[in-house]
């Protein structure tokens, strides 16, 4: 019996025949973390009762209760998805011991088919960054190489998955948050279309661009996922009234038929070599699968970044407007109502999200709305038809995740920008809104995973998940284990 | 590169924001804030003037829900993570002056 490589529906097949309890199957994952994380940091906080859920399962099914789909399974969060008693910090110093009062519409979701949430992971501060190394609790690393950044904001999750300390786990994706450490850590990381998942609970960055999703060893255990979060939700009002994701009825044992673009301004300058040989591989693969590979212009591509950063920051210096130490979270103490705030705020928040609630305030104070956020809209429109115009002549978009594979701890940390400039390819699927994947697609020279990029229209999940699942069929790169954890 | 903001600004923008920040603290955002918005104004590149602008990706409007009542949090759940409480309330330093 292999754990390692289950994916869920053979977890699920292990439990139903008895092969293993739900409280060993706990334990096999806690013992996991209490060996590799104290190095990996993937986990900020470990669910105590945990195992007593597990015990309590297992009587249930010895007792031949019918139980949900997923009943026993261990499962885990990124930091930013409220949790009932558990503890919810968003990897700050501000929410250190927040202790929440109810469940987020995803964690009640897969609470109800059974899992067990075994913890919850680390991430960029607020989510904000593109390396994990901005977390009030230390930074994470990648299990590829020890030296180096497993990505973010979701680095936690991807991380820990990647090290198989987990089964699944659920990041969230602003800019790029659970694609690009995905790519950087080897494992399959899918956003959703904007509002296909429930937002309530999830701890707010910038709201027209937030969206939750699976993160998983493989394509097949993000469909599962999918099929659970994929509702529409009363609780949030930018919740998709499309109805529910459902995956395709019969699998695809070949792209024939599918058109895949590929543009030209993902694969220019500052790409790396490496990474370019990858993805260009894997575009060849596509290709002998039966897909009709077509070039395609994204001509706005290169605005991306200036776009991001000024919208998320707009919206994150609002939403952050709340932590004001009167309801919840860190207070700092003094004399009056004023200087509380500040107190509270400069010393409960890190640079990068002050730095960011700086930015945010500017370009949406008096005199510079027109000139920056008002622009930024605007141009949020033409890189939205980009996307639309491909999506006349094409099913699915393919390009790198990232321009180069994980980079080393402190690389980046000293300038913001280029920090900022790392988020190029994934950018822009937030701004238009659609759904997309990373899934790893080789290595480069060093042993570090490179990833691919499927990207779809809105509501396009199924098809692209399809594709996705299609090219892990005939390939292997997501079997593989980082050497120091098998 | 073409200072964007200053100091001063910088200090402006921190008060707007209810943040504090020491004079190196200040110089350094003034710094990094000046390359990132110097990186931004690449937008001026683009004629957008005939573009709508897009404020949120789906076309949602007016969602509404049924008006009736639900379990919410009671007193005790809401004040459970106050940093400071007093009968049932949120207690917070003096505002008004003696």
């Amino acid at each position: 019996m292999n754990l390692l490589n289950a994916d869920l529906k053979t977890l699920k097949s292990y439990l139903e025949d008895g092969r293993i309890s739900s409280k060993e199957l706990v334990q096999f994952y806690l013992d996991r973390i209490n060996k590799y994380d104290d190095k990996l940091k993937s986990f900020v906080s470990i669910n105590e009762d945990a195992l007593s859920e597990a015990e309590k399962i297992d009587e249930k099914r010895r007792s031949g209760e019918k139980l949900p789909s997923m009943a026993g399974i261990p499962i885990a969060l990124k930091d930013n998805m409220v949790t009932k008693g558990l503890r919810t910090t968003c990897s700050s110093h501000i929410l250190e011991n927040f202790d929440p009062v109810y469940d987020g519409t995803v964690a009640g979701q897969l609470k109800e088919e059974g899992f067990i949430i075994l913890g919850k992971l680390n991430m960029d501060e607020f989510a904000m960054g593109s390396s994990c190394e901005s977390s009030y609790f230390g930074k994470t690393k990648n299990p590829w190489d020890i030296e180096r950044v497993p990505g973010g904001s979701s680095g936690g999750a991807a991380a820990a998955v990647s090290a198989r300390l987990i089964p699944a786990s659920l990041g969230s994706d602003t800019g790029g948050s659970i694609r690009q450490p995905a790519s950087f850590c080897g494992i399959a990381g899918f956003k959703p279309t904007y509002g296909r998942v429930s937002r309530f609970g999830l701890v707010a960055f910038a709201s027209s661009l937030d969206q939750i999703g699976p993160m998983t060893w493989n394509v097949q255990d993000s469909v599962e996922l999918m099929k659970i979060i994929g509702k529409h939700d009363q609780n949030d009002s930018t919740s998709a009234s499309k109805g529910s994701f459902e995956p395709y009825e019969k699998k695809l044992d070949s792209l024939n038929g599918i058109k895949i673009g590929v543009p030209e301004e993902y694969f220019k300058e500052g790409l790396s070599p490496e990474v370019e040989k990858a993805v260009k591989e894997a575009v060849k693969h596509l290709e002998t699968l039966g897909a009709e590979i077509v070039n395609i212009r994204m001509p706005h591509t290169d605005y991306a970044v200036a776009v991001y950063y000024i919208l998320a920051t707009a919206e994150a210096s609002s939403n952050l407007a709340r932590y004001d130490g009167v309801r919840y979270g860190y207070r700092a103490e003094a004399e009056n109502l004023a200087d509380m705030y500040v107190k509270t705020r400069s010393e409960g928040f890190g640079d990068e999200v002050k730095r960011r609630i700086m930015l945010g305030t500017y370009v949406l104070s008096a005199g510079y709305y027109d000139a920056y956020y008002l622009k930024a809209q605007r141009v949020r429109t033409l890189i939205k038809n980009d996307f639309l115009d491909a999506f006349e002549k094409v099913d699915a978009i393919v390009a790198p995740t990232s321009p180069t594979t994980a980079f080393k701890i402190g690389e980046k940390v000293e300038d913001p920008l280029s920090m900022y400039l790392s988020d190029i390819f994934t950018l822009s699927l937030n701004l238009f809104g659609g759904c997309g994947i990373s899934i790893p697609c080789g290595f480069d020279s060093n042993n570090l995973p490179v990833g691919l990029q499927i990207l779809g229209n809105y509501f396009d999940e199924a098809k692209i998940l399809e594709i996705a699942d299609c090219y892990q069929k005939n390939t292997d790169w997501h079997t593989k284990i980082p050497p120091e954890f098998e | 590169m073409s200072k964007i903001i200053d100091k001063k600004d910088v200090l402006h923008i921190a008060d707007l924001a209810r943040l504090q920040f020491s004079e190196k603290e200040a110089e350094r955002f003034t710094d990094e804030l000046n390359n990132i918005l110097d990186y931004i104004h690449k937008l001026d590149e683009l004629d957008t003037s005939d573009v709508e602008p897009t404020s949120h990706a789906l076309d949602l409007s007016n969602v509404f829900r049924e008006d009736e009542q639900k379990e919410q949090l009671n007193n005790e759940q809401a004040l459970k993570n106050a940093p400071d409480k007093e009968q049932g309330h949120f207690k917070v330093p003096r505002v008004i002056e003696n």
